[in-house]
């Protein structure tokens, strides 16, 4: 439900489906049995967006096959599906030549296919051994037969090349051998095709090499993989063969070898960008927020590192860059929520680095989340109450410690008329109002108060084209009046449309610096899927 | 459609029906032990029918309904003080000894001794507040830990150091000088025509529950720090985008809990013991609970929460004098908690659909807004 919420834009907005890269056959040999996967026309369609339209993926038995696409581009459906979790509206799936159709993901594990989730599901109290055959407990008699177990483990630890000593603790465990015990879990299971949900998210770079060591080992016992990623070196890297998605379709699927980095980042952006629209720039050269240095901890590592720009009045800077990057630390550390590192962040000349997120927005920064349910709003409360949000210490809503019920829903009614939020009135609870509704009273709440830098994640996530244009339009207007803006956004359209200067964040840094007006996708992909690295300090 | 006739409605509706449904559960159980229920109820309310049970259920509402509150101020931001048990005992002898040393102008007199007891609460409610934001300590583990602590240092505190008497064995402070006294209400009572029998007094105290029903309703839903309050319980991430510090809010709502909690037991303190003792009532925190679950945090829900305790518990007397376990009306007061946590989920359902479909009207025809306003 939450990825619903999540995926619409690239999934509108790019939907020409050209299979630019003739199909071809696998680089180990297709053998003569059926294929190990096969989908065929599968559609699911959320409320509202197609996370899947008319998916076609071929998965020869023994392979390591790559799907490869940006957030939102239908991916983590498509494995869903696979895995039982998600019931298609349309299409046939085969496996291993069966067409099925599975209610959940019990019954795919009892056909033979495993899924070892980004975020491990491992109880850390408990020893290897009893991770891995928890819930399918040997047994003799009424007893666990753990030495029955442990010899099945290292039978299979031993032939995959997976090593790991069965009787230690999980919570002891680096984050690579939890991974090699998930793998571990699901083999137990009776796996031969395992699906890797972005597996080498969590995993530090000598760690990657030896999963992909451990996997080419499994593929060579005759496990099928298939890889999900977005990291296209990676991919390119392991992968027999690599599908790509984007906006919910298969656009196609390559052999890595035909194909480099750079031509496989154009296929998930897609061949054409949008054209910035002709406008005067309303650039000026007063600076509005300076950011220099700022980096934010994620425990061990940096989640952001050495992020430094400036945003002048009347300037509209966009963040393209793959979810995940450091997209939600930026924010985070912008408005206070989280404290920065190391680094400074000022504020119309002022040295906000310290500040309170309050403080912050009391100044003029303006916020407009990611997360609309999670951080935007209080669904069972009144639209008056929710226009407050972020603005409670401020006139017309409060005057000193009261709060001014009269002067809210006036200004409330004021946002509701200006920003064609459709609501019976300002009494009503914000979970009635559809998303796009609730998108424009938060993008209203943040304009109407005219702020002097807004922070605008995904402003338009989720509403419609009208709607859409209309808060491109409320955005352009104000910046012309002199606001600062830091766009940040998957919808490529948004940033291209929008934006005075373009940065992209990849992995924590901001590695390039572009003109929205001559950028090409090739680039664009690039960057954004750190096949290119330009640090800009 | 006028907003605040529903919400009033919904406030209504559910412990309505919880409480059809309670005292439903109620006959079954009377049923069972060979009593009518019909008779069983009828004695209860012509019992309860009397002046004298007038002035005792108020009395018995009375702490119930400010133990209520202080659960209620946590409870809006999913903040559980199970500690108001300890607040209260301690707070009650802490002013109770003060109270007893002090002479003052009469008035003057009792404001000390509350807020004496508003600090103590306080001070104790706080100390759960600072454990949980400094140490990560979940506030219901500290503060059921810490009720156990109160309970130690308050016997303690009795007996060794604010014991009036040695000699007796009555274990009490030093009772009270008449100017720490809080008057009976009887006289406001004769006026109207009530004359309870003697040894039954309305306490005076009740006119500060009602004060602090009020203060509690303007605090929590007309002030900025009660919409940081409700917002950090409705969404936390929410909250915390729009500039609510999470850690100072947890210990200043749990001082201010533990405040609330602190005067639960100063209408026994000033208007029926005149010092604190022994016999000093136990269990009003956690019936407090109860009470603000009855009325759902609402200042009016739970004085209405409050009186139906009382109401129970005064006319469950008459059932013993009839040769009925009054056990019965436990019952019918857990029965009728549980119920009213389910009834309100309901209700609160029915109302986001009304309100969904409503405003999906709206959404839908173009002009809709004008239409339907």
């Amino acid at each position: 439900m939450w990825g619903s919420d999540r995926e619409p834009h690239i999934a509108q907005t790019h939907r020409e489906a050209p299979t630019r890269v003739p199909e071809t056959e696998p680089r180990t040999g297709a053998r003569s049995a059926a294929p190990a996967v096969e989908l065929i026309d599968v559609t699911k369609v959320f409320p509202g967006v197609v996370a899947n339209d008319s998916v076609n993926l071929l998965v020869e038995r023994g392979e390591i096959h790559a799907v490869v696409g940006e957030n939102g581009a239908g991916k983590s459906t498509l494995m869903k599906i696979l895995f039982g979790m998600q019931a298609p509206d349309e299409g046939t799936i085969r496996v291993g030549g069966q067409e099925t159709g599975f209610a959940s993901p019990k019954e795919a594990i009892a056909a033979g296919i495993g899924m070892v989730h980004q975020h491990f599901m491992l109880a850390d109290n408990l020893t290897v051994v009893e991770n891995i055959v928890l819930g399918f407990e040997p047994t003799r008699g009424p007893r666990l037969d753990f030495v029955k177990a442990r010899a099945k483990i290292t039978e299979l630890a031993d032939v995959h090349g997976l090593p790991i000593d069965p009787d230690v603790l999980v919570e002891t465990l680096a984050v690579g051998e939890r991974q090699r015990v998930e793998i571990l879990k699901v083999l137990y299971r009776g796996a031969e095709i395992l699906i890797l949900d972005e597996p080498t998210a969590v995993l530090v770079p000598q760690e990657v090499e030896e999963l992909f060591r451990n996997l080419h080992s499994l593929r060579d016992e005759g496990v099928t993989i298939i890889f999900i990623s977005h990291k296209l070196d990676e991919v390119l890297a392991i992968a027999d063969r690599i599908t790509v998605m984007r906006g919910g379709k298969t656009v196609a699927t390559v052999d890595p070898r035909d194909v480099d980095a750079h031509q496989l980042a154009e296929l998930m952006v897609g061949s054409e960008l949008p054209t910035p629209e002709t406008r005067e720039s309303t650039v000026t050269d007063q600076v509005e927020l300076e950011v220099e240095g700022v980096g934010v901890r994620a425990g061990e590592r940096w989640a952001l590192r050495n992020i430094s720009f400036v945003i002048r009045r009347g300037e509209v800077v966009g963040i393209a860059g793959v979810e995940g990057n450091g997209q939600s630390e930026l924010i985070e550390a912008l408005i206070g929520v989280r404290q920065a590192d190391e680094g400074r962040i000022e504020l119309g000349g002022l040295d906000i680095t310290g500040w309170g997120t309050r403080e912050r927005l009391e100044n003029g920064l303006g916020i407009i989340p990611e997360d609309r349910h999670r951080q935007a709003l209080l669904l069972s409360s009144p639209l008056w109450e929710n226009a407050m949000l972020g603005h409670q210490s401020l006139e017309p809503f409060v005057d000193g410690p009261w709060i001014q019920r009269e002067g809210a829903r006036e200004r409330t009614q004021t946002i509701v008329d200006a920003f064609d939020v459709r609501t019976p009135g300002v009494d009503t609870l914000a979970i009635a109002l559809s998303g796009g509704n609730q998108q424009k009273l938060i993008v209203g709440r943040e304009m109407v108060s005219e702020p002097r830098m807004l922070i605008a994640a995904h402003p338009t996530r989720g509403i419609d084209v009208g709607a859409q244009a209309a808060v491109w339009e409320q955005l352009r207007n104000a910046r012309a009046l002199g606001l600062a803006v830091l766009l940040i956004s998957a919808d490529l359209e948004e940033l291209i449309g929008l934006s005075d200067t373009l940065r992209v964040i990849y992995r924590g840094r901001l590695v390039a610096d572009l003109d929205p007006a001559t950028v090409t996708p090739e680039e664009l992909g690039s960057y954004m899927t750190g096949v290119r690295q330009e640090v800009t300090e | 459609m006028n907003g605040r006739l529903r919400s009033l409605g919904t406030v209504l509706a559910a412990p309505a029906a919880a409480l059809v449904f309670a005292l439903v559960v109620g006959s079954i159980a009377l049923s069972v032990v060979g009593v009518n229920p019909l008779f069983a109820y009828s004695e209860m309310l012509e019992f309860s029918a009397s002046a004298n049970s007038f002035v005792s259920i108020f009395n018995r509402a009375v702490p119930l309904y400010i133990s209520a509150i202080a659960v209620a101020i946590g409870f809006k931001m999913l903040l559980f003080n199970i500690g108001v048990e300890g607040q209260y005992l301690l707070a009650g002898l802490v002013a109770a000894a003060v109270g007893a040393q002090l002479t003052l102008w009469a008035p003057l007199h009792i404001v000390v001794m509350l807020v004496v007891a508003v600090v103590v609460g306080a001070v104790w409610a706080g100390i759960a507040g600072i454990l949980k934001t400094w140490r990560g300590v979940h506030e219901v583990v500290s503060t059921i830990m810490l009720n156990f602590i109160a309970f130690s240092v308050v016997a303690f505190l009795l007996k060794n150091y604010f014991r009036d008497d040695p000699a007796s064995l009555n274990l009490a402070t030093k009772p009270l000088p008449l100017s720490g006294r809080f008057p009976s209400l009887n006289p406001v009572l004769e006026f109207f025509g009530l004359e309870p029998a003697s040894g039954f007094e309305l306490r005076g105290y009740l006119l500060v529950a009602v004060l602090l029903g009020v203060l509690y309703y303007i605090l929590v839903w007309r002030t900025r720090f009660g919409f940081d309050l409700r917002a950090s319980g409705l969404n936390a991430d929410a909250a915390l985008f729009s500039g609510v510090k999470p850690k100072r809010m947890v210990v200043l709502t749990m001082l201010i809990s533990g405040g609330f909690a602190g005067l639960v037991g100063m209408g026994q303190v000033t208007g029926f013991f005149y010092g604190y003792t022994q016999d000093f009532p136990r269990f009003l925190g956690f019936d407090g609970i109860a009470v603000a679950l009855l009325g759902r945090n609402h200042p009016v829900g739970m004085g209405l929460g409050a009186l139906i305790i009382g109401f129970l518990r005064r006319s469950s007397q008459i059932l013993d004098l009839r040769g009925v376990p009054r056990e019965v009306t436990v019952i019918i007061e857990g029965v009728v908690v549980l119920a009213v946590v389910v009834a309100y989920e309901v209700v609160n359902r029915r109302v986001q659909a009304a309100e969904v479909k409503a405003a999906a009207e709206a959404t839908q025809r173009p002009g809709g807004v004008a239409e339907a306003a």
